[in-house]
């Protein structure tokens, strides 16, 4: 339709705007558009996954295999030698992308999940519930988190469940935070009074009207947060309250073997081995980082040219 | 007293073949396409149009300045002799602040708030070396004064805080006359203020231009205002020159259309209807913002299909009235009665079906949309929500709705951001016609939208009150939309109603002093109409 000169018509303003792509399309786009940092922390990524995913298949012993031969050198037999007891180091490396990652992958969502919640119902009530929150959080986290998770675990017992929901209670309280204050610029909103009038009830407006709008910020934490929780993990596991053994978990592969580091006089492979699991601990929090930051950057459009 | 170094009459400003390109979307896109202007000294030029027309671009261009993300790509700007296209930046901020100076849209969000008022003001003449910071400050003083701004030897030590928009805006203007400049360019001072301030802010503009004979560029979307202030009139369209004449003539006699439809809002009139029995009535309101009383004892009575227009300056307390009719604000004390049933003061303790027979539509419509669902999840919404509409029978409903609104089946999938300002207000009306509402509270709804797209949405209102016997309840501070729109007319005025009545008995006289003073306000399209209201004012 060809607007007529001098004259408004609101169809006439249609040809100023584009159509919209579809989401496929445009991830496409900031795929091809990302940097190289962002790339190689996805590949990264989707290595591990893999490996997680396919720990069974890929390893060439099992996890929790003991062999007649405590500390191996490495070999052909074993690939990075064996540990104290005689489990191969390299299947146990395998196993444990299963376990930690795992372990912190649901750590974090439950985090988000209570504090992301309570985050965003503080911000929409404002009242009793935003105060009681939000100081209950203060005296949680002038708790230095470590050391709280240490006497939880010791009092509870370290098994997988209370660890995941230690950490991810103690975690959430950073969550919450986030969550409450770029909840609070968008409850403002028209919108949001709009959708308050017509009479949508509390979930519908947490989650169709503020979360999608708070979306970027809470993704980047979730990346941060997640490498948080996986050193938190691996702390303390290798302070002996994490993840118990037989289960492989690189944190506390890190505490058996790190004796072996005095070896590396006599032979250097030996004594890179603790080495290796913290190596794969290091390179997936910077892999997450990378992706954040782009994330980050493409999201907040601060864009410097 | 006139400037010595341009004498009145002489060419000051020639732009000849002006484009500038701006970057967006990856691309660069024409902001002003070939414009040529000329500017002798003491005269003042208006330069008016739509947003979007490029009146600001050039109106810095004409300073040689650009905004981040533009450039002049083709044309000469020659400042008195000067291309001020190929200077460089070091050399064009000679002129600036000394020969040429601006007068920015947002006085608030113009001053530095940390520094007191005189000391910015006089800034970049002690700087240029115009003047010494005594005389200055003496000058200043002077021109605070002719302003017409209280206390002038003292007002110079506050803070911009301590001082109202309208003083503000004044002494932004002083602070652009300060170095005597040849050419002062001003973005749309008034826009930002209320009638009746904009009229002293206006008087003062006026004289001070007149007495020291400065050559000006005035922006505006006002043509009743630039009317007041400019010798000669320029439209701008799409960043191109509709055409130019001197005031007067372009008054009585434009030659384009465009031209013509940029003043047919205020040609706008509703016939007034005669009052039936009233939908919605509210009885001895009072209301506060935590210790802070905004409504004392208001009364407001709203006939049935008819239009109430609420009018007032910022403050008066009309949008409180709304906040408290929709329930989001529950009175102190009074009643809302709608549809002869008392409605209860909390919103909470509405039933849906109350809340779903008044609906609101907003100021900005940028922020009252959820800039994250499509236009087909937020028509659709209030239908599931209010009536139960789901599937094929929403998605009917819907294009519909955006049918009636003037819009198509096309924008279903767009989001806020795909729209331009009028569609999105036609979004927002069409939300509200989907809850198939008796009652809708219109808080200022064009006034964030261009003259001719607001006559469009002022075209829909009417016509959708006729054909679905709507009630409207429509706040706003400008009186052309009143006389657009209204059977009946609300004057508030510091949280108290002032008058109420039939359109026709509002606007005749006699007034009670408030209304007078409001109505008397508004800029018309005479030439002569602020020296006449002036001299009235002093009589």
């Amino acid at each position: 339709m060809k607007p007529e000169p001098n004259t408004y018509s609101a169809l006439g303003e249609v040809a100023a705007v584009h159509e919209r792509r579809s989401l496929w399309t445009r991830i496409v786009i900031d795929l091809r558009k990302a940097p190289f940092t962002a790339r190689f922390g996805m590949v990264v990524i989707l290595a591990y996954m893999l490996v997680a995913i396919f720990a069974p298949v890929l390893a060439p012993y099992g996890e929790a295999e003991v062999f007649p031969e405590p500390y191996a050198p490495w070999s052909s037999i074993y690939i990075f030698g064996t540990d104290q007891i005689g489990r191969d180091i390299f299947s146990r490396m395998i196993y444990g992308a299963r376990n930690t990652v795992g372990i912190a992958v649901a750590t974090t969502f439950l985090a988000f999940l209570i504090g992301g919640a309570l985050g965003l119902a503080a911000a929409i009530n404002r009242s009793w519930l935003d105060q009681v929150l939000s100081r209950s959080v203060d005296v949680l986290m002038a708790i230095p988190s470590l050391i709280f998770a240490l006497v939880l675990l010791s009092i509870f017992g370290s098994t997988v469940t209370n660890l995941i929901l230690i950490i991810a209670v103690l975690d959430s309280t950073r969550v919450f935070r986030l969550t409450r204050a770029v909840a609070l610029n968008v409850v403002v909103m028209d919108y949001v009074e709009a959708a308050r009038l017509r009479g949508e009830g509390l979930g519908w407006i947490m989650r169709r009207e503020i979360l999608p709008n708070i979306m970027p910020p809470l993704i980047a934490e979730f990346g941060l947060r997640f490498c948080f929780v996986f050193l938190t993990i691996a702390a303390l596991s290798f302070l002996g309250v994490g993840i118990q053994p037989p289960t492989a978990d690189w944190g506390s592969m890190v505490r058996d073997n790190a004796s072996l580091i005095m070896f590396a006089q006599y032979d250097l492979k030996v004594g890179l081995t603790p080495l290796l699991p913290a190596a794969a601990i290091a390179l997936l929090t910077v892999a997450i980082n990378f992706v954040v930051d782009w994330f980050l950057h493409k999201t907040s459009g601060l864009h410097d040219e | 007293m006139m400037s010595n170094r341009t004498k009145k009459g002489d060419v000051l400003l020639s732009i000849k073949g002006l484009k500038i390109q701006g970057f967006s979307d990856e691309k660069w896109h024409d902001i002003i396409n070939g414009i040529d202007l000329t500017l002798h000294a003491g005269e003042v030029l208006g330069l008016i149009g739509e947003s979007g027309a490029g009146k600001s671009t050039l109106g810095l261009a004409a300073m040689g300045y650009t905004q981040p993300g533009c450039r002049i790509t083709e044309g000469e700007i020659i400042f008195d002799g000067v291309d001020l296209a190929k200077l460089s930046d070091v050399e064009k901020r000679k002129f600036w602040g000394d020969r040429m100076t601006y007068v920015a849209q947002s006085a608030a969000a113009s001053f530095n708030p940390a520094r007191r008022l005189i000391v910015q003001t006089t800034a970049s003449t002690i700087r240029a070396g115009i003047k010494n910071r005594q005389d200055a400050y003496d000058d200043a003083k002077q021109l605070y004064d002719v302003l017409n701004l209280p206390d002038p030897d003292n007002i110079g030590d506050r803070y911009p805080h301590q001082v109202s928009g309208g003083q503000l805006q004044r002494v932004m203007t002083a602070m652009a006359m300060s170095p005597r400049p040849d050419l002062l360019v001003f973005d749309e001072p008034t826009t930002a203020l209320d009638v009746t301030t904009q009229v002293e802010v206006l008087a003062s503009m006026r004289s001070i231009v007149e007495e020291f004979n400065t050559a000006a560029i005035y922006i505006t979307h006002d043509l009743a205002v630039v009317a007041q202030m400019a010798d000669v009139i320029k439209v701008l369209r799409y960043g191109c020159e509709v055409e130019e004449a001197p005031t007067r003539q372009m008054l009585s006699a434009p030659k384009e259309a465009y031209t013509k439809s940029l003043w047919s809002v205020r040609a706008l009139e509703k016939p007034q209807q005669t009052a039936k029995a009233s939908v919605l009535s509210l009885k001895n309101i009072d209301a506060s913002y935590g210790i802070q009383k905004v409504l004392h004892a208001v009364n407001i009575e709203v006939p049935k299909g008819s239009t109430v227009a609420v009018v007032g300056e910022s403050g008066s307390g009309k949008s409180t009235a709304a906040r408290v009719i929709t329930g989001l604000l529950p009175q102190l004390s009074g009643t809302v009665k709608f549809d002869g049933e008392v409605l209860p003061p909390a919103l909470v303790n509405r039933s849906k079906e109350q809340k779903r027979r008044i609906q609101m539509i907003y100021q900005m419509a940028d922020t009252a949309m959820n800039p994250r669902q499509t236009v087909r999840e937020i028509i659709g919404r209030p239908l599931e929500f209010y009536l139960g509409i789901r599937g094929a029978e929403q998605t009917k409903r819907v294009i519909e709705l955006l049918e009636m609104i003037e819009l198509d089946a096309n924008f279903m999938e767009r989001l806020p951001g795909e729209l331009s300002g009028g569609q999105k207000q036609r979004i927002c009306i069409a939300r509200a016609l989907a809850a198939e509402p008796e009652f809708i509270i219109c808080d200022e709804v064009t006034s964030a939208l261009d003259q001719i797209v607001q006559e469009g949405i002022l075209k829909l209102l009417m016509r959708l009150q006729e054909e679905l016997g709507l009630t409207y309840l429509f706040i706003t501070h400008d009186i052309s939309t009143v006389n657009a729109i209204a059977d009946q007319v609300v004057v508030m005025n510091q949280g108290e109603v002032v008058e109420q009545g039939l359109k026709t008995e509002v606007f005749q006289p006699p007034h009670p002093d408030y209304t007078a003073l409001l109505l008397s306000s508004v800029p018309e399209m005479d030439p002569d109409w602020l020296t006449n209201l002036i001299s009235k004012r002093v009589v």
